[in-house]
């Protein structure tokens, strides 16, 4: 397990409470879990990602990762409709663990309403948030 | 108590072998028939089977096949197995030899009863013995293991409710339950809503009062609990339970703390399984086949599965007229071979059974009094028949429960059970069970210091454990990955 | 007590190590209202020579396989068990070993397993097995909670009528507190096969299920089958009493099925008065990740030798927890064991061989039964069960065959009233010439 320090935690993104981050690219938003995420899940076994075309709310399941001994849920940032999900993951679900920002993101979305991301956390908040909850 | 053993655990000769298919050679015969002595018939063209290509050996190769595939095995005949809530007890052998009788193993299910009085009177028997055993009124020896019982059980309380024209939506379960309780419910169709354990690792009444109402069909305990700890409030707890007219089902895995000592009944619980591959000595076959009886207070009898065993004078039948039956859960009536192996071991044991119970509470112990000071103890006091450390004590030398439990292998002990309970960070659950000696508890305990002391002098020999074993630690990870399921 | 290994000086010791004074102390967290308030009423304890005697008094008179010339089937079978299977599953690193959660030391029970997928995998024509359920109905009920969780729209099961009626009675009592619904599906009089007509109707169908060999013991139309659960968007279930069928006839994974489960019990498991028997589960990798149950799954140790490990966890209870594919944890591991030591044994040749002898002796019986005016009823393809009419006659037949010792077979009006007086008969490799005709002469004698 890494260190708080060790973490990487770009600023140019958003985060939520349960470590998924979103990025924003044009009117689109593109949505993935973070380094302190696959490495507090270990070697990552599989992905099960949803059809292109579903919609979810924002905080609704929509994805979920298993490592050998674990599964943990992935909830939407925000509201939309899914436009693009990551095929390659299919095959090499690792690619989350060694690159979570880049090729190991989830899904693409349409956001219902793209101010909702104002209200995930910034690259300072989230770090406070480990903080917190490393003790 | 510094004495010094030596590890059973050693390297031997053993040997490797192929898989089946690998040492298949074709023409090789394994069998033998007996001639055909009616007229031959034809299949017609289409359906008949063009090949079936499955492996061709020697009665030789099979033989020395399956021999040398034990040999990779750690059984209870091979050494200690202190597998926490598994009960892996000595299994009697004289229990096996009778359950090969072929009165026993050579009778169809649908014979006449009358030609069959040998199995239904064991049945019946059986369950009138785990009815003074347990308390209960009632019991049925249809599933075919504990999580079948568990789900036989939730599904008993389902029809009751129904019965009263109220059915509920959910059941409470302990955050330290295993994990077939909140499947069995939820096959059964209720929402599972936690229930946390307080301080001292048991349940309190107030929290159960919290959140038992009026659409809870009731609550899922296991008394002793995962923790190895006696549920003191149990009774408190069954009441309010059953003031909001819910029921109380227990999880018996862990009954042989209780045997002879506890009278479920009385103590507040209307739905309890057994697992007979657990208390009663039946072996756990790698995997199965278990036996998981349900046992019911005088309210719930008429829910019980179909067909019953009943008796009429001196006759025994089975009979299936019981209108609030839930009906089968089995294709026939259980694993009747795995209950003739329980029967026998009650009558080996008798009132002794109070005895078993006695030592393997004194053996769980003793080895929680020994192993406190050298790994970390969550609930310091009295535990029941099986103890749980966690990996405090271990992680500072970066060594994880994981790591100790391949160690131990090279000590020649099966591990414990790990990582279960969830609540508790890096499990160590250990339950001796009261077959093992005293001499192997102190060298159970000498191996976990040994391996302790290596951990903070040579990590290494820990972390890369198992040494000594056919193979390694192996790759679970490339085995979930590129899940490889069949042969060929 | 022989299973009890302490003495008294030893528990002296143990206790003062503890700090308590006697055992009883050690239960102080045991309340009354808890205590039992008197001591265990049991018979014993039992020496092994008086247990031994006990059980001598217990089974005498008790009637067999052997001791008798039976013709029952009906999802029991009695075959004939090679001589070194029991004393190979009789080696008690097998049976007395757990789950294989250390696969270093667990590495017998594990191969054995992943032998065992594949060869039932060979014997049924599908991808992937599990390593067992606990029989053939509850496999079935499974297979049928697989079909809804994939065909995540639908909620509606359609079963044949002419799966074991047994079967049937384990599906209602699993279904009844769910949300979905079980449409019956009736057989056609004449054919002994399910009718498939009333399927076009049916809106939300997750899957169809059929038995093959049916109770009857007809071979049912699998190619049609298929086409309909196609049409349907269903998933096609074929389920099975006797798999030695498929030494002889074309197994289902050959028509497609998605799912195929069964009872193994005739793969070299005793009968055992019913259990333990054997569910066999299989279905399309493709599905894979719904399936229930256990997998054992082949991988690489540390220093790259090959090795087995349980895989795919995550489907099971002590992970998913009330998400999970199935509650099952112990399942029917040895007896799954047993199936691949006799598939080991006899092979393909000695399946086909087995499945011809079964096979050639029920059309024996049926041919020379129907010479005497009892005809078989369904005019299917069958592999060693059939239903015979007999004529008015059946109860005075079968009770003067019990007489001298044969049981001609099972009674069939219980379970589908509208065939009175019709018998389910099955012979298997066990049966002899003279057993047979023995049977024959005493029927028409009546």
């Amino acid at each position: 397990m890494k260190e708080i320090s060790e973490l990487i935690i770009p600023s140019e993104l958003r985060y939520t409470k349960d470590h998924e981050w979103a990025k924003k690219e044009g009117d689109r938003v593109r949505v993935g879990i973070t380094d302190f995420a696959q490495d507090q899940l270990g070697d990552i076994v599989f992905v099960e990602l949803p059809e292109v075309g579903t919609s979810f709310e924002q905080g609704e399941q929509f994805a979920t990762v298993e490592s050998v001994k674990a599964v943990s849920e992935v909830y939407m940032p925000v509201s939309g409709k899914v436009v693009e999900i990551n095929e390659s993951l299919v095959q090499s679900p690792e690619v989350v663990n060694s690159s979570p920002y880049e090729d190991g993101w989830f899904v693409v979305v349409e956001p219902g309403d793209i101010s909702q991301m104002d209200s995930l956390m910034d690259k300072d908040a989230y770090l406070e948030l480990l903080k917190g909850e490393e003790s | 108590m510094l004495k010094e053993f030596t590890a059973q655990g050693t390297t031997s000769l053993v040997m490797e072998e192929n898989l089946l298919w690998e040492t298949s050679k074709k023409g090789r015969k394994g069998y033998s028939l007996p001639p055909c002595e009616v007229p031959e018939e034809e299949v017609e063209e289409k359906l008949k089977r063009e090949d079936l290509p499955l492996p061709e050996l020697s009665e030789v190769d099979v033989v020395r096949h399956y021999t040398r595939l034990s040999q990779w095995n750690f059984g209870v005949d091979t050494g200690t197995y202190p597998l926490g809530s598994c009960t892996m007890k000595y299994n009697p052998k004289i229990n096996e030899t009778i359950a090969s009788k072929e009165e026993f193993t050579a009778v169809h299910p649908l014979l006449p009863s009358e030609m069959v009085q040998a199995p239904l009177r064991l049945m019946y028997h059986l369950e009138e013995m785990l009815k003074e055993i347990t308390g209960m009124d009632g019991v049925t020896l249809q599933p075919a293991a504990g999580a079948h019982g568990e789900y036989t059980g939730i599904r008993i309380m389902y029809a009751y409710h129904k019965k009263k024209g109220r059915p509920r939506k959910k059941i409470l379960i302990p955050d330290t339950a295993h994990g077939t309780n909140p499947a069995s419910s939820a096959i059964c169709g209720y929402d599972t809503v936690k229930i946390a354990s307080n301080e001292q690792g048991i349940l309190s009444p107030e929290e159960v009062e919290r959140l038992m109402d009026e659409d809870t069909a009731g609550i899922m305990v296991t008394n002793p609990n995962t923790l190895g700890l006696f549920e003191e409030n149990i009774k408190k707890i069954s009441d309010i339970v059953h003031g909001k007219g819910g029921l109380v089902y227990c999880d018996g895995a862990n009954l042989n703390a209780l045997m002879g000592v506890v009278d479920l009944k009385k103590s507040g619980i209307d739905i309890l399984h057994l697992n007979l591959h657990k208390t009663f000595s039946a072996p756990h076959g790698g995997g199965g086949p278990g036996s998981g009886p349900v046992c019911v207070t005088e309210e719930l009898v008429d829910f019980l599965p179909v067909p019953r065993v009943e008796r009429e004078g001196e006759r025994y039948v089975l009979s299936s007229d019981y209108p609030d039956s839930i009906g089968r859960v089995h294709s026939f009536y259980g694993n009747f071979l795995v209950m003739v192996k329980a029967y026998c071991y009650i009558l080996t044991m008798g009132r002794e059974l109070k005895r078993a119970t006695e030592l393997a509470v004194l053996n769980a112990n003793y080895l929680k009094e020994c192993l406190k000071g050298v790994l970390h103890l969550p609930y310091d006091r009295t535990c029941m028949h099986e103890c749980v450390f966690t990996d405090k004590g271990l992680l500072k030398y970066k060594v994880s429960t994981l790591d100790l439990a391949k160690r131990l292998i090279d000590y020649g002990f099966h591990p414990p059970t790990i990582y279960f309970p969830l609540v508790v960070h890096g499990a160590i659950m250990i339950e001796p069970t009261e077959t093992e000696s005293k001499e192997n508890l102190d060298r159970f305990i000498w191996a976990i210091r040994k391996i302790v002391e290596e951990s903070q002098t040579d990590p290494e020999v820990v972390k890369n454990a198992p040494h000594n074993t056919k193979v390694k630690r192996l790759d679970e990870v490339l085995a979930a990955r590129k899940p490889c399921l069949t042969g060929y | 007590m022989r299973y009890l290994p302490h003495t008294p000086e030893e528990i002296e010791e143990m206790l003062e190590t503890i700090g308590v004074g006697k055992l009883e102390d050690l239960f102080a967290p045991v309340g009354e209202e808890c205590r039992r308030d008197r001591d265990l009423d049991l018979p014993g304890p039992m020496s092994e020579l008086e247990l031994t005697r006990h059980i001598e008094g217990l089974v005498r008179g008790s009637r067999t396989s052997h001791s008798l010339n039976s013709f029952l089937g009906a999802g029991n079978y009695q075959h004939y068990v090679p001589s070194i299977i029991p004393h190979l599953v009789l080696r008690s690193e097998f049976y007395t070993a757990y789950t294989p959660y250390q696969p270093e030391i667990s590495q017998g029970t594990l191969q054995g397993i992943f032998e065992y997928q594949t060869m039932v995998c060979k014997l049924l024509g599908m991808e992937v097995s599990n390593a067992s359920m606990y029989d053939g109905a509850t496999s079935l009920v499974e297979a049928l909670f697989m079909a809804l969780r994939i065909k995540k729209k639908a909620n509606t099961v359609a079963v044949s009528q002419a799966v074991h009626p047994h079967y049937r009675e384990v599906i209602d009592t699993y279904f009844e507190t769910r949300d979905a619904n079980v449409l019956y599906l009736p057989y056609d009089r004449e054919s002994g096969r399910t009718d498939l007509s009333s399927l076009a109707e049916v809106e939300g169908l997750a899957a169809v299920a059929l038995q093959s060999p049916n109770f009857f013991g007809c071979i049912e139309d699998l190619d049609a089958a298929s086409r309909v659960c196609k049409e349907m968007d269903a998933l096609f279930v074929v389920s099975f009493t006797e798999p030695l069928a498929f030494g002889l006839f074309r197994p289902p994974g050959e028509f497609g099925a998605d799912i195929c489960c069964g009872e193994g019990q005739s793969l070299g498991i005793p009968q055992g008065f019913g259990g333990p028997s054997l569910g066999i589960f299989t279905t399309r990798m493709k599905y894979v990740r719904s399936m229930p149950g256990r997998l054992v799954g082949m991988t690489r140790d540390r220093e790259g030798k090959r090795g087995f490990v349980l895989t795919l966890s995550t489907r099971e209870q002590h992970i998913r927890r009330e998400k999970a594919t199935s509650n099952i944890c112990s399942n029917q591991g040895l007896c799954a064991l047993i199936s691949a030591m006799y598939m080991a044994t006899l092979g393909g040749q000695g399946l086909r061989e087995v499945a011809g002898l079964c096979h050639n002796g029920a059309s024996y019986v049926k041919t020379h039964l129907e010479r005497m005016g009892y005809e078989a009823i369904f005019s299917s393809p069958f592999f060693n069960e059939f239903v015979v009419n007999f004529r008015g006659k059946g109860k005075e037949i079968y009770a003067r065959l019990k007489e001298r010792d044969i049981i001609l077979g099972l009674s069939l009006e219980r379970y589908y009233p509208e065939l009175e007086d019709c018998y389910l008969m099955c012979v298997t490799e066990t049966k002899t010439r003279a057993e047979m005709d023995s049977l024959i002469k005493e029927v028409s004698s009546c």
